[in-house]
């Protein structure tokens, strides 16, 4: 059963198509990297997918009733917005709010919240207003927000950015753990090498269409790097996985 | 209720009875504690009972509807605008009640029917939370419903200063500029059982709002994406201000500050959660205008000092020490 089904999903704004007839699936088990260069339409993709935005074509999580999707799928923004100085666990708990029948969390609400607060190590800060935290920090409250929803599908935008390397690796490390789990993932990236590490696939957008979908091997290969991101990069299959070092510019 | 909200809510919730019983010992007539409870609760013709339950209940109830009116409408629209500068008057009920009024002053309708102001006022607020919703369209997130809001008011603002402008004479415009200052001098029973209903509806639309405003503290997409109606939670919002601010305003003018400043002062003790602060705002929104009705009551008995502007003198510094506090931690 995939988990995200779209076809020939287009959004338009202002007769522009910010993304043009993109078809996907993601099934369970699956961690898929989202890349693209600026302005590709990473963002618009999943926004339309979660059903944020008005488009044309067809999005199985966009068709569910909004109660239900939130039970089914997580989605952590690009804006990492925390209006409220509210403690962190504060915050975490709101993750819990689509399974809460009453305003008082149960004993797996409370645990929920917990594996999630440890898995971001933030067990030590929980009482910590989260708005007075560094912007790594609170980048990590928010994926372990979007962890407690606890949802057969997690969608998140650029989560790593901003995020020391530890912890930059252990999100990732988090999210692979998930899809072994059998759940899905979709994360858009920067990081062409942590993509190429922990994804187990990658779809690559360039100019609102969907260039590239398949094994990181696959579709991180030169000629679409330069064309796409109009880059060289170094490429090895190491010990350690693949590494990707982007290094110049093609102008 | 858990521990840490009931530190909060219980102290407010004592302070707002003491209040209330307050409000109702003080008065020029000068009655005793004794006299002015026993008339209260038994009733009949003297005049100790007419003044309790004629010109003192009143007062003190419409200082606690409106009071907590403001206090929870201002939570509530800083918790949907997630901006602490937001309050009730934003989105222009309280400026168009006012036109309402303004208007049945002018043309002698306050005078020719007792309710015929009130009702003018409430007329007033319906047209401008009409405009509103019209302007800021069925969609659309915090940004339009802002410029929807401003826009009424500066309509209204405009429109009121041009009754002014055409007062026939000089007492009609001090009537209309005393009238705007707010007061809930000689307000009656007829008052309370007029604003009551609609501040009860206004209770109850915006009394839900609690998990809509917390999920909100992570963005309008995050929290829709967490299962919140933001439609639903808009209008609600809109209409339950719209009922209890402009409710407010048709029986005792416009009174400003409540709304800005209780929500901020209370935000710190209820861990900043937008539902906790709700309630706890209501509570405190009496709290702060029982105190203040008591306090024009006191300072100058025989000058009739009007509420809202006590509200304003007392609002505005409280307010300056706010921001000070903010500029010491943001640096």
């Amino acid at each position: 059963m995939s988990l995200l089904t779209l076809s020939g999903l287009t959004v338009s704004l202002r007769g522009r198509d910010v993304i043009r007839d993109i078809s996907l699936t993601v099934g369970p088990g699956e961690l898929v990297g989202l890349i693209g260069p600026n302005g590709a339409g990473k963002t618009t993709l999943m926004r339309a997918a979660l059903g944020l935005l008005p488009f044309t074509g067809e999005s199985s999580l966009a068709a569910l009733p909004q109660a239900e999707r939130a039970r089914h799928a997580a989605w952590m923004p690009q804006a990492r917005e925390i209006a409220w100085p509210v403690s962190v666990e504060d915050v975490v708990m709101l993750g819990r709010m689509p399974h809460m029948a009453t305003r008082h969390p149960s004993p797996q609400d409370r645990a929920q919240a917990e594996a999630a607060l440890a898995a971001m190590e933030l067990t030590d800060m929980r009482h910590r207003a989260a708005t007075r935290l560094s912007g790594g920090e609170q980048a990590r409250v928010l994926i372990a927000r979007a962890l407690a929803q606890d949802t057969a599908l997690l969608m998140a935008d650029e989560p790593v950015a901003g995020l020391d390397p530890a912890h930059q690796i252990t999100t990732m490390q988090t999210f692979a753990g998930l899809a072994r789990g059998g759940k899905s993932v979709l994360v858009s990236l920067h990081d062409l090498s942590l993509a190429a590490r922990y994804c187990t696939r990658i779809v690559m957008l360039g100019e609102a269409r969907l260039v590239a979908d398949g094994t990181p091997a696959e579709v991180l290969t030169p000629e679409r790097l330069a064309q796409v991101f109009h880059i060289t990069a170094w490429y090895r299959d190491t010990d350690h996985g693949p590494i990707y070092q982007p290094l110049e510019v093609i102008r | 209720m858990s521990g840490a909200l009931a530190r909060v809510m219980l102290p407010l919730g004592l302070a707002v009875a003491a209040l209330f019983a307050g409000s109702l010992l003080v008065g020029p007539a000068g009655l005793g504690i004794g006299d002015s409870l026993a008339a209260l609760l038994r009733g009949g013709d003297g005049p100790a009972a007419l003044i309790m339950r004629e010109i003192r209940l009143p007062r003190a109830l419409l200082a606690l509807m409106i009071g907590a009116s403001l206090g929870l409408a201002g939570a509530a629209m800083q918790g949907y605008l997630r901006n602490p500068l937001a309050e009730p008057g934003l989105i222009g009920v309280s400026g168009s009640a006012a036109l309402g009024a303004v208007i049945a002053i002018h043309t002698g309708l306050a005078g020719a029917f007792a309710l015929g102001l009130p009702l003018m006022a409430l007329a007033g607020a319906l047209a401008g939370v009409t405009l509103v919703m019209l302007l800021a369209g069925p969609r659309g997130g915090s940004l339009t419903l802002i410029l929807a809001g401003i826009a009424v008011s500066a309509l209204a603002g405009a429109l009121t200063t041009l009754v002014l402008n055409l007062s026939p004479n000089p007492f009609a415009a001090s009537e209309i500029v005393f009238w705007m200052m707010g007061s809930l001098a000689d307000r009656s029973m007829t008052h309370v059982w007029l604003a009551l209903p609609l501040m009860a509806v206004g209770f109850a639309l915006l009394g839900t709002l609690g998990r809509g405003l917390d999920a909100l503290t992570l963005g309008e997409d995050a929290a829709e994406a967490m299962g919140l109606g933001m439609r639903r939670l808009r209008l609600s919002l809109v209409l339950g201000t719209a009922c209890v601010v402009g409710a407010g305003t048709a029986v005792a003018g416009a009174i400003g500050f409540v709304g800005l400043v209780v929500p901020h002062l209370l935000r710190p003790m209820v861990g900043a959660r937008p539902s906790r602060l709700l309630w706890a705002s209501a509570l405190g929104g009496a709290a702060m205008l029982l105190a203040a009705d008591i306090a024009v009551r006191l300072v100058l008995p025989e000058r009739d000092l009007k509420l809202g502007v006590l509200t304003a003198l007392v609002g505005a510094p409280l307010f300056l020490h706010l921001i000070l506090k903010l500029r010491r931690e943001r640096i």
